[in-house]
């Protein structure tokens, strides 16, 4: 623990970035490398600050570039150091490279990534462009819906990725600006309870351990790299297990209940839409109001989108007549990952919704309730007609003739 | 390590490809060790062999090297044997050729001098330059 503590009142009022700030300083972590970016700046410049004013008694180190910045945090990594940074968008973009570095040499990192459109044309504000670029990458990758949860899951993740069966690099999601700049009311825990929680970071083939020097990054050709990364898909796969649990321990010490999947009016619902982040908290509201009118309506969303929870997507979905994955990342010439994944969970069972498409909110274009209970009518519309009321893929709240791709008939 | 890398199924690898250098844990100090007595691991770069990496070798002619250490120092793959600061020879199974070591010989004439694989030593120190007069 941090020697110096901060004294914190039981609520406070953070935004997004200052939620992963203060879950950075009370995880105590050994090296944050970062070169800020818009909209998470602050979740970095927030950390300098504590730093400079003697609450971190870890190294904050300035890199010259995001591809630096992940660098700099696999070799602290690789050394034996709890490690920690954050990006966005194009910062992201230029991470690539490295984070297929952290999770084929399984160094856990916890990566603050929040949610920005990707250029051109350049915009600063909350898409998910970026946290689809990171889909592959073999990161754990964990989604918050507003700030009280950004702080929840970053103090998570670094128990999620430092623990001996994971040992993979972890991103912590929120969306740019509807979460990263929305001051709320968050209740953090004390330092010493979260510090506990986290608890004492595991070396694990340390490179400074000098009694059993050791070789990171290394090539490995047809003889023994897919055995490799089997490993890391089996741990990637594996990790759901230790999340459950860390999610289970810490509702146990907080009372705050956090899922694979979350669902809002699930029980009740004809129809639902699937979506990520600040998203669903709108749609609640939406869903609430849409019962004058008769509409049962339901959202769901993925908390972990990787490793992605097929079963219980496919769960959750068994009950309904019409379904639409909203994707908030333009979609490069096929449908929206979710619509994908989503319709993938669902194909060996014997549910069979409506599926649609709903392309919306790039570049932080709002999604308002009044949207949403509009897409709602429309999937409770198809559940009575039992068909598609448009194509498959449909763009939604872009000014225009409407633009919707993927026939139904003729199938 | 059971049996060899090559052999093992994912499941029994090393998380994230680490290579351990030694067999063992290093609780003695390894200084004291010459390095063919160490206990280098299957998977350490001791143990692989990449001089048909090399095009050109260096050869080290005993007559006139001065053991001031250049090439030693400045090899960069540690290839120079060298014992009680005196030069030994050059490890062919890990020297890539570079040549720095020749660039670096202050000798008159050199005392390392790059030849074609197929030469042998003999033929190499026959063909040997003779020491250049002041002005040459």
């Amino acid at each position: 623990m941090n020697k110096r503590v901060m004294e914190l009142k039981s609520v406070e009022v953070w935004d997004g970035n200052m939620a992963n700030s203060q879950a950075f300083r009370q995880a105590d972590v050994d090296v944050v490398a970062a070169y800020p970016i818009t909209p998470s700046t602050a979740t970095v410049e927030n950390y300098a600050m504590f730093h400079a004013n003697g609450y971190i008694d870890g190294e904050v180190m300035m890199t010259e570039s995001e591809h630096a910045a992940m660098s700099a945090c696999v070799g602290a990594g690789a050394a034996g150091g709890r490690v920690a940074t954050a990006t966005s968008s194009q910062g992201l973009a230029l991470m690539i490279e490295v984070l297929y570095q952290a999770s084929g040499m399984r160094i856990p990192v916890v990566l603050c990534l929040v949610n920005r459109a990707l250029a051109a044309p350049l915009n600063v504000n909350g898409d998910h462009s970026d946290l689809y670029l990171t889909r592959d990458s073999g990161w754990i990758s964990i989604d918050a819906f507003n700030p009280q949860q950004a702080y929840d899951m970053t103090l998570m993740s670094f128990k999620i990725s430092e623990h001996p069966d994971v040992r993979l690099p972890v991103i912590s999601n929120q969306d740019g600006f509807m979460t990263s700049h929305t001051a709320q009311n968050v209740t953090p825990l004390k330092d010493d309870v979260a510090c506990k929680f986290v608890g004492d970071y595991l070396q694990v083939n340390a490179l400074l351990n000098f009694d059993k020097p050791v070789t990171h990054g290394v090539q490995t050709e047809q003889d023994w790299h897919f055995e490799h990364k089997a490993k890391q898909h089996a741990a990637l796969m594996g990790s759901k297990k230790v999340i459950l649990e860390t999610f289970a321990q810490f509702k146990e010490l907080t009372g705050r209940e956090y899922k694979l999947v979350e669902s809002y009016n699930l029980e009740n619902a004809d129809v639902a839409i699937v979506c990520l982040g600040t998203t669903f908290e709108t749609a609640m509201l939406a869903i609430d109001q849409l019962k004058a009118e008769g509409i049962n309506a339901a959202v769901v969303a993925p908390r972990v989108f990787r490793p992605f929870p097929l079963e219980e997507v496919a769960e959750a979905l068994q009950g309904l007549k019409a379904v639409a994955c909203m994707d908030r990342s333009a979609p490069g010439g096929t449908v929206g990952a979710l619509f994908n994944e989503v319709s993938g969970a669902l194909i060996n069972t014997s549910a069979r919704p409506l599926m649609s498409n709903l392309i919306y909110g790039l570049g932080g274009r709002d999604m308002t309730v009044a949207i949403l209970k509009d897409i709602f009518r429309t999937l409770d519309k198809e559940a009575r007609d039992g068909k598609l009321s448009g194509k498959i893929q449909r763009f939604v709240g872009v000014r225009g003739p409407e633009l919707s791709f993927y026939e139904t008939q003729g199938m | 390590m059971n049996k060899p890398i090559s052999e093992m199924g994912w499941d029994e690898l090393v998380p994230g490809a680490a290579l351990f250098t030694f067999n063992g844990n290093i609780n003695y100090n390894i200084a004291d060790i010459q390095p063919e007595d160490r206990m280098y691991s299957e998977t350490s770069s001791k143990s692989m062999s990449v001089g048909d990496w090399r095009v050109l070798k260096p050869v080290w002619n005993s007559e006139t090297c001065i053991d001031c250490q250049n090439c030693w120092i400045f090899c960069p793959d540690t290839s120079i044997i060298a014992r009680n600061k005196e030069m030994k020879g050059v490890d062919y199974e890990h020297c890539k050729g570079c040549g720095l070591c020749v660039s670096v010989c202050p000798t008159n004439p050199k005392s390392l001098l790059m030849f074609n694989e197929y030469e042998t030593t003999e033929d190499a120190l026959a063909k040997w330059p003779e020491k250049k007069k002041k002005g040459e």
